[in-house]
């Protein structure tokens, strides 16, 4: 049985651990709400470029764009989106298992988003091209740009013959859901029914401005991805965090018992030794 | 004629910069400015860093822009452009010291200093300053 002494301790340590995860569950629901509001913010630019896409490609007879071109897949690239930092349920877990089915089944090579992901795969010596990491909690746009070039100067030099986003779409606070897409080569979103064909006038020429805007939607694909990653990250941390704060309470809870049991059983033995000893004399 | 305008839409991957029914708007354009009335031929184009000019009734609002693209179709005006700034949300203070940052790498070039990235850096805070009248 625990003494007083030791119960004491261990509640005084329980409530310090439940303050750190209350206090970052206040955090996470802070970022949380910011993380969503860029979602949101991002979405008009992502729908718009893909119109475009879709209307350029539909309006002209015929595309010839190395993005465009479709290769035998020998050499698969994954892009996986994963947290810097845990604590955050099973987020990281979730992804990660879900890349390594994908290269389980389809072996190739990958480019990481997030420390959590890059430790991972480099300790069991898995083929990382190149990594981004530390990218904070605003993660600027110029980051997705990076991570384009990169991914498009491969593709381009046949070093990948495709590429696959891997991401955590971003339900609700509460539901996250690990997702796969394809990237390159670049599949246009299908806008509902192929809307009539535009007899547009194009500045400078079809060319360029395709070499300008598949990269563009690329980049616009991958930033969609990150800001969907990290408010997916900082719900599953929100999630986690709430639960365990209440487990906390429920340990605190049960503690707090045992403690006053001990004391109570403490002072009537006192008593009874002191009827005892009373009896003794009489 | 007369009661007819466009809608244009100002979009970056960050945010919605501008969105309302518009006159006239005056976009630079790769291959030189264009001036957009009601019913313009579709075009899709590229743009040139440099100030989009919107005109509603007269008044005018100016928008600095660092390069995208444009697509008129139907008498709406989508404007994708990679960063954009509405005349005033544009920092006067932080673009003149970028000015003078640029200015003094490309006065004094030594062998490690990006010229061509210097020279960008100092047209995107000339055209700030442009589009605030401040240059």
């Amino acid at each position: 049985m625990a003494t007083a002494r030791d119960l004491r301790r261990r509640i005084k340590s329980i409530k310090s651990t439940q303050q750190i995860t209350n206090a970052m569950k206040m955090v996470a629901a802070a970022k949380l709400r910011k993380a969503q509001e860029r979602v949101i913010a991002a979405r008009p630019f992502a729908g718009k470029i893909g119109e475009v896409l879709v209307r350029l490609i539909t309006s002209s007879l015929e595309i010839i764009h190395p993005l465009l071109q479709v290769r035998e897949p020998k050499n698969v690239c994954y892009v996986l989106i994963s947290a810097d930092r845990g604590l955050c349920g099973g987020y990281n877990a979730n992804i990660l298992r879900m890349n390594a089915g994908l290269l389980h089944d389809k072996p190739g090579s990958l480019v990481i988003v997030g420390r959590k992901g890059r430790d991972f795969f480099r300790r069991r010596g898995f083929d990382i091209k190149s990594e981004f990491v530390g990218l904070g909690d605003d993660i600027p746009f110029r980051v997705a740009k990076e991570i384009g070039q990169t991914l498009v100067d491969y593709y381009v030099k046949g070093i990948f013959d495709e590429v696959y986003l891997v991401f955590t779409e971003f339900k609700s606070a509460m539901t996250q859901k690990a997702t796969t897409m394809k990237l390159l080569p670049v599949e246009p979103p299908k806008e509902g029914e192929k809307a009539a064909p535009v007899d547009y006038i194009y500045e400078p020429n079809l060319d360029e401005l395709l070499a300008e805007l598949l990269p563009k939607y690329i980049e616009t694909t991958i930033y969609r991805a990150l800001l969907e990653s990290k408010a997916s990250e900082q719900g599953a941390r929100m999630t986690a965090m709430s639960s365990a704060t209440n487990n906390a309470s429920d340990i605190i809870d049960r503690l707090t018992l045992s403690l006053n049991r001990a004391r109570q059983a403490a002072i009537t033995k006192e008593i009874s030794e002191i009827v005892g000893g009373a009896n003794a004399l009489d | 004629m007369a009661d007819k305008n466009i809608t244009v839409e100002i979009v970056t991957p960050e945010r919605v910069v501008f969105s309302e029914p518009v006159d006239f708007v005056v976009v630079p354009g790769v291959e030189g400015y264009l001036g957009i009335l009601p019913m313009h031929a579709p075009i899709v184009s590229g743009i040139n860093n440099g100030i989009i000019k919107v005109i509603t009734g007269g008044a005018q609002t100016k928008i600095s822009t660092s390069g995208g693209f444009l697509e008129v179709n139907n008498d709406k005006v989508v404007i994708l452009a990679e960063t954009a700034e509405r005349d005033d949300e544009i920092d006067v203070i932080r673009a003149k010291a970028a000015r003078e940052r640029a200015e003094q790498r490309l006065a004094n070039r030594t062998a490690d200093i990006d010229v061509a990235r210097a020279e960008l850096a100092l047209r995107r805070a000339l055209i700030r300053l442009k589009a605030v009248g401040q240059d």
